[in-house]
């Protein structure tokens, strides 16, 4: 029997990867969505095994909605890095320093 | 009748502050004839009414109420209020008689000043404030007059603005007084923490209720509040009054015009403190320790301030020093419980007193502003009404008998003599050289002055000629009583009890009763005579004549002892030359002293404490730590995010804990 704290405790290691993912990561702005996705991707791990611990199904709605959006904003995401090397002409995150001011 | 005597007191001070007023702002429109014209007038009308009421309170009539209540706080009422007895009367008479004379020399004297309208306006303001300070019913009111008489004298010491001498001197004077008047204030304060009212009358009335109650000055030393305010008081009167140690500020206040030397530095304002001593009579009597410190600072003065009286060149500086020790012999009659007799000695120095600084200003005008006698000698020939005058004036202040000086000076010496408090003995002492050296510096005025060959130069000689009327008037007004108040005036108002309602006197302290049982049951002229032919016998009177005679051999037979005996005593003329170099104590300790902790505030406080760490150190400490902050700032992306994430679980920890 897999207990409810197994799957929180996968969550909880897959959020602490994309942390990480986002954190080390200084190359490429693609890896930093990802992380992005893998993060949204642990909290809908919490959100399904807690919704299946308790018995209501507004949980797994919900993982639907994050889902979409989720899409929706790799979308987006994806868009404004095309735009993004357009105009510099890179993806490399350390050159894209201009909110130091 | 009530009401018709209150518009008089009113108008005694009023009419002079109008015509203050009138020459102090429309100065240039009314010209120097209207200012001159309406000042005198005005000090005239406050004279001839001070009569009035000199006479209407000889005939028994006193005043004690409010005029007008100017503020209310907190149930305590701030009034304007007249108190009219016997010792306001005197105070009065004296005030108007003497402003009024200086009035009429100034016109004389000032002849030719720039600011003539605005001295006119200055001296009738000084009037007005000293009037205020008299008249006062209550102890606020006494103060502002007081500190108005004291504003007035600075403006007038400085009326030649342009000298820096004279600039000196009135901060000086400014200063000096400011000391005494904190203590002043202090004993008013206190005196209302332990009445609960600043009405005189109503002070005194309770004043047996507290006799036993003291106060912690310092942790564990217990004062009778009694001693502590009349000391405070008295504090406040050696300021006024010039006594030693806060009596720098008079010799240098010399550097004002003559007419104001007599009018506020020898005949009114310096006797304010004395008045006060006497108006607080019964607060004073109930402290031994209080008269006794009055007693001893007021002979420290009269004696000492005589000994520098010996060795002055400058003419007005002998006359200043002569008022000094002379304001020490009141205050030495204040404290051996003669008030009466001090209060009489006020009166006639103020006569004789403004008498020989009008003589010196006539001097002075004929010499054309020089001052001093080394470099005069013969004037008898030139001047002669003010010769006659200033013998006069001199021989009532050596107290040679029937001059007014010796009855006033004589009364006080007897006072000491008769007391019995701690110091009176040494009291006794230096008042009685004290008279045997007034002797002396007076007439070595008068001789090194008048007599001799002439000393000026040539063009100065040619020039020389008596004074115009309106300043030998004045002289000669004020050496008729300077020749006769002694007389006329001992018997009505020291023997009788002509002072019972103003000044009180415990019967264990009252030593004027015990001077008075010798002429007791006699008649007027019988009292005087018997007292000069007692006086005669004494030693005061032959000190004051071995005086002159010194003075004489000095001066004029052999003009070449004094050389000598400086020589042969010369530490002690270095001292006297120095002022016992209390000036220079003042100038190092004080004035040396305030400026060094000045520079080590500026320094330490300003530069390094203040600008150094609070203004500057709170700039450094932010520049320091954005310094230490900036990498944070890396401007990368991720590095946003992750500091979102941890401010995030910080939160969410926040939230579950307090939860």
């Amino acid at each position: 029997m897999i207990a409810l704290s197994d799957y929180l405790i996968l969550g909880a290691i897959l959020f602490a990867i994309s942390v990480a993912g986002i954190y080390l990561n200084r190359k490429n702005v693609i890896i930093l969505l990802m992380s992005i996705e893998l993060m949204l991707l642990a909290v809908n791990l919490n959100f399904i095994a807690f919704s299946h611990y308790l018995n209501d199904l507004a949980g797994q709605v919900f993982v639907f909605f994050i889902l979409t959006v989720a899409a929706a904003e790799s979308a987006i995401g994806l868009a404004i890095i095309i735009v993004l090397f357009r105009r510099r002409h890179t993806i490399n995150i350390e050159d894209l320093d201009t909110l130091k001011g | 009748m009530m009401d018709d005597m209150k518009l008089v007191y009113l108008a005694i001070p009023l009419v002079c502050l109008f015509a203050a007023l009138v020459a102090g702002v429309f100065g240039r429109q009314i010209g120097r004839v209207g200012a001159h014209s309406i000042t005198v007038a005005g000090v005239a009308i406050a004279f001839v009414l001070s009569l009035y009421v000199y006479l209407d309170v000889l005939a028994g009539n006193t005043f004690n109420g409010t005029v007008y209540v100017w503020g209310i706080s907190d149930n305590f009422p701030f009034e304007v209020g007249f108190l009219i007895d016997s010792l306001t009367a005197t105070m009065m008479v004296i005030v108007t008689f003497v402003s009024l004379m200086v009035h009429i020399y100034t016109i004389g004297y000032m002849h030719d000043d720039p600011g003539y309208q605005r001295f006119f306006s200055y001296i009738s303001l000084f009037t007005f404030a000293m009037l205020m300070l008299v008249m006062s019913n209550n102890f606020l009111q006494l103060f502002f007059g007081w500190e108005l008489v004291g504003l007035v004298s600075y403006l007038l010491i400085g009326f030649w603005y342009t000298r820096d001498t004279a600039i000196y001197a009135n901060m000086k004077a400014f200063l000096v007084n400011r000391v005494g008047d904190l203590g002043f204030l202090i004993g008013i304060a206190a005196i209302y923490a332990t009445f609960g009212t600043l009405d005189y009358n109503a002070v005194f009335a309770s004043v047996p209720e507290v006799l036993g109650q003291t106060i912690e000055i310092l942790p564990g030393s217990e004062w009778s509040i009694i001693s502590f305010i009349c000391i405070m008081l008295f504090i406040g009167a050696m300021g006024k009054s010039a006594q030693v140690p806060l009596h720098v500020w008079l010799p240098d206040s010399m550097e004002g015009p003559t007419p104001i030397s007599a009018l506020i530095h020898a005949a009114t304002m310096v006797t304010a403190g004395i008045f006060m001593v006497a108006r607080t009579s019964p607060l004073f009597e109930f402290s031994e320790t209080a008269l006794s410190l009055v007693m001893i600072i007021g002979a420290i003065t009269a004696f000492f301030m005589a000994l520098l009286g010996l060795v002055q060149n400058d003419i007005k500086r002998v006359v200043a020093y002569s008022t000094l020790s002379q304001l020490g012999y009141m205050t030495v009659g204040l404290g051996a419980s003669g008030y009466a007799a001090s209060i009489f000695h006020l009166g006639t120095h103020a006569f004789f007193k403004a008498l020989l600084f009008l003589a010196a200003g006539s001097v002075i005008i004929a010499m054309h502003h020089e001052q001093d006698m080394r470099k005069m000698g013969g004037l008898r020939k030139f001047l002669p009404w003010t010769y006659i005058t200033a013998v006069i004036g001199s021989l009532a202040l050596a107290g040679i008998p029937p001059f007014s000086g010796f009855f006033s000076k004589d009364l006080i010496i007897e006072s000491v003599h008769h007391s019995e408090l701690f110091g009176s003995g040494f009291a006794y002492a230096a008042v009685l050289s004290g008279v045997g050296l007034t002797a002396f510096y007076s007439f070595r005025l008068v001789f090194m002055t008048f007599h001799g060959r002439p000393r000026m130069d040539q063009h100065t000689l040619q020039h020389l000629k008596e004074s115009p009327t309106v300043v030998i008037l004045p002289l000669i007004l004020l050496a008729i009583p300077s020749m006769f108040a002694g007389a006329l005036f001992m018997n009505p108002m020291v023997f009788s009890d002509f002072f019972s309602g103003a000044i009180f006197v415990l019967p264990q302290h009252d030593v004027i009763g015990a001077i008075a049982e010798d002429y007791q049951g006699k008649s007027g002229m019988a009292v005087v005579f018997g007292f000069m032919l007692h006086g005669i016998l004494q030693p005061p009177f032959w000190l004051a004549a071995g005086g002159v005679v010194l003075a004489w051999l000095f001066y004029i037979r052999m003009p070449e002892l004094p050389g000598k005996l400086v020589a042969s005593v010369k530490p002690l003329y270095t001292l006297l030359m120095n002022k016992y170099y209390i000036d220079d104590f003042n100038q190092k300790f004080f004035a040396d002293g305030t400026v060094a902790v000045g520079r080590l505030m500026s320094k330490y406080g300003d530069t390094i404490f203040i600008d150094g760490w609070l203004v500057n150190g709170t700039a450094k400490a932010v520049g320091y730590f954005s310094r230490v902050l900036k990498p944070l700032q890396s401007g990368l992306v991720n590095h946003f995010a992750f500091a979102m994430i941890i401010g995030l679980l910080v939160l969410m920890t926040w939230f579950i804990k307090v939860n």
